[in-house]
């Protein structure tokens, strides 16, 4: 298997997804036969092939640097699930 | 009058032969007739009366049309979940480019649709408020409406609006609408803006439209198309009358018919449709021009290293912190992101997450994610170079007629193979739209797909307008 139990958790890890102990098997053979079947692009040739990352036609467009100063803090905390004064809160991490 | 078309309705009432509260009830009990579909996500009346009480007319076509829009769409007046449980609870401050288009021209908004969890899926099965259920569906036997934007697609076909949006990523508005027996456009990417749209995977995501017919697809599209300064990937076009340029004379086009897409062990009657709408168009004068996309069969890994690869960068922002589901259990920082994200993804999600974090892990981004960025450069030339023998390309939509709810559910990829006429397409970012064009033997609705240039959409709506007139 491509991605074994300790693979799954190490990924969980970085994704910062909590897996649960009793689905880490079906999960790292789901993921396995994935990683298997999207593994047949390496019959492709791409020695030559630049890599394709953008199909926009738009051209990255400047805009000017003009200061806004409207205080929109309101409507970005308004959906905070906690928030104290103007500021997003999150559980202590320094003690 | 049946009100199952923009432009007839429009035109009902301009003329004051219905006002648009008495069509808006119209609407409300057809929704509330079909709650067994769970097409609505978002659905409340007091909303829509306040619409009403507070509209201005528009000259417009769309001025009082009810449409419904896809709940991935950010809108400032109703909630927007993206299907997910992490947004169950979450309402935009903004409007989102495309709906506050619609709104600019006097659309009334019936609800949010149901989808798949943030548009991942084929069956409308991954949606946190439950499955959607396909209104074709034989007796005693719920079928998927497709997916992602199956709640738009079902919405559509059983006439609960008139219009629906949708968002189609690696097939999520062709393969429904043909599931459900409706057009379904995805135009070229770009087209329009991705502005206050739940991101999935940016370099794929389009907007686009669900109607009953060809013509009102077209001034769907009109309205929600156009350059948008917040999104950098949005054109800056001419958007030309599509509906009133029309035209459904194809003598002397060319369309192309790839043979990769003849793939083994798909049902005859998909091949049959096809044929058959090859016929009609040789009818109608157009050269028949058999082409090859020689890498077709490698668009459904390459999607699925990229979209998921995307998806793991863009659902990062589900953090606990500035908005969404945040878990109780939170006693310290990294305890609540990583309980937060696993209690609030599902699934689907949680898997296309963790394949996407593999694929660009250190030591592993050049041997998946660039392989399959370089992969999609040779489908997009597969494309371009085919595009020089024929205007446009007619394929099937879907490998199979819609599937009862619970199939597939045991295998992913199985599920993924429903895209395998979508996904290359998208990968090119060129224009598709599936029109209905037959039935299967069990009397469901098979879409056919037109295929274009960039931003060649009035090559699509002026095809799909000649197929839909000359299907009989």
């Amino acid at each position: 298997m491509k991605i074994d139990k300790n693979t799954t958790l190490k990924i969980a890890k970085l994704s910062r997804i909590k897996i649960d102990e009793s689905e880490i098997d079906e999960l790292s053979s789901q993921l396995s036969s994935i990683v298997d079947w999207v593994e047949q692009l390496n019959e492709v040739n791409t020695d030559t092939v630049e890599p394709l990352s953008n199909v926009s036609m738009a051209k990255l467009p400047l805009r000017k640097d003009i200061e806004n100063l409207k205080d929109n803090s309101e409507e970005v905390l308004s959906n905070a699930p906690d928030k104290l004064e103007k500021y997003f809160a999150v559980p202590k991490v320094v003690e | 009058m049946e009100f199952t078309t923009i432009k007839e309705t429009s035109e009902q009432l301009k003329n004051k032969k219905i006002s648009i509260k008495e069509l808006s009830e119209i609407f409300i009990d057809r929704i509330n007739n079909n709650l067994n579909l769970n097409a609505f996500i978002y659905f409340n009346k007091e909303n829509i009366h306040h619409q009403i009480t507070s509209h201005f007319d528009k000259k417009s076509l769309l001025n009082g049309i009810p449409l419904a829009i896809k709940d991935l769409f950010c809108t400032k007046s109703m909630p927007t979940t993206a299907g997910s449980k992490i947004l169950k609870d979450f309402q935009p401050p903004y409007e989102s480019f495309v709906t506050h288009k619609l709104l600019n021209e006097g659309a009334i908004f019936l609800g949010k649709t149901n989808c798949d969890e943030f548009a991942m899926g084929s069956s409308n099965t991954t949606s946190y408020f439950g499955s959607v259920v396909n209104p074709l569906s034989l007796k005693n036997k719920p079928l998927v409406p497709g997916g992602s934007s199956g709640g738009s697609a079902a919405a559509v076909a059983a006439n609960l609006c008139l219009g629906a949006t949708g968002t189609d990523t690696g097939g999520s508005i062709r393969q429904p609408a043909s599931f459900c027996g409706v057009v379904g456009i995805k135009p070229t990417y770009g087209l329009c803006s991705r502005w206050g749209i739940v991101a999935f995977a940016s370099s794929l995501d389009q907007a686009g439209i669900f109607t009953n017919n060809v013509n009102d697809s077209a001034i769907l599209m009109q309205a929600i198309a156009g350059h948008d300064s917040h999104d950098s990937t949005s054109a800056n076009i001419k958007i030309p009358n599509y509906f009133e340029s029309i035209n459904a004379d194809l003598s002397g086009k060319t369309v192309g018919i790839p043979s990769e897409y003849h793939v083994p062990g798909i049902p005859e009657e998909i091949n049959v449709v096809w044929e058959k709408a090859i016929k009609v168009l040789e009818r109608g004068g157009v050269k028949i021009k058999n082409i090859s996309l020689p890498h077709t069969k490698y668009a459904l890994p390459a999607y699925y290293i990229i979209a998921p690869a995307e998806a793991s960068s863009n659902l990062a922002r589900y953090d606990g912190v500035k908005y969404g589901l945040r878990s109780k259990n939170n006693t310290s920082l990294d305890e609540m992101y990583e309980m937060t994200r696993s209690e609030g993804f599902g699934k689907e999600v949680k898997r296309r997450v963790l394949i996407g974090t593999y694929v660009l892990s250190a030591g592993y981004y050049d041997a998946y994610y660039l392989k399959a960025q370089k992969v999609r450069t040779l489908i997009a030339n597969d494309f371009m170079n085919a595009y020089k023998d024929c205007d446009f390309i007619l394929t099937p939509t879907t490998p199979s007629a819609a599937f009862p709810i619970g199939d597939k559910e045991d295998d992913p990829i199985k599920m993924y193979l429903n895209d395998v006429f979508t996904v290359p397409a998208s990968l090119a970012g060129i224009p598709g739209i599936s029109i209905p064009f037959g039935k299967s033997q069990q009397g469901l609705p098979l879409g056919i797909q037109l295929l274009c240039k960039h931003f060649d959409e009035q090559t699509l709506f002026n095809a799909a307008s000649y197929l839909e007139k000359n299907y009989e």
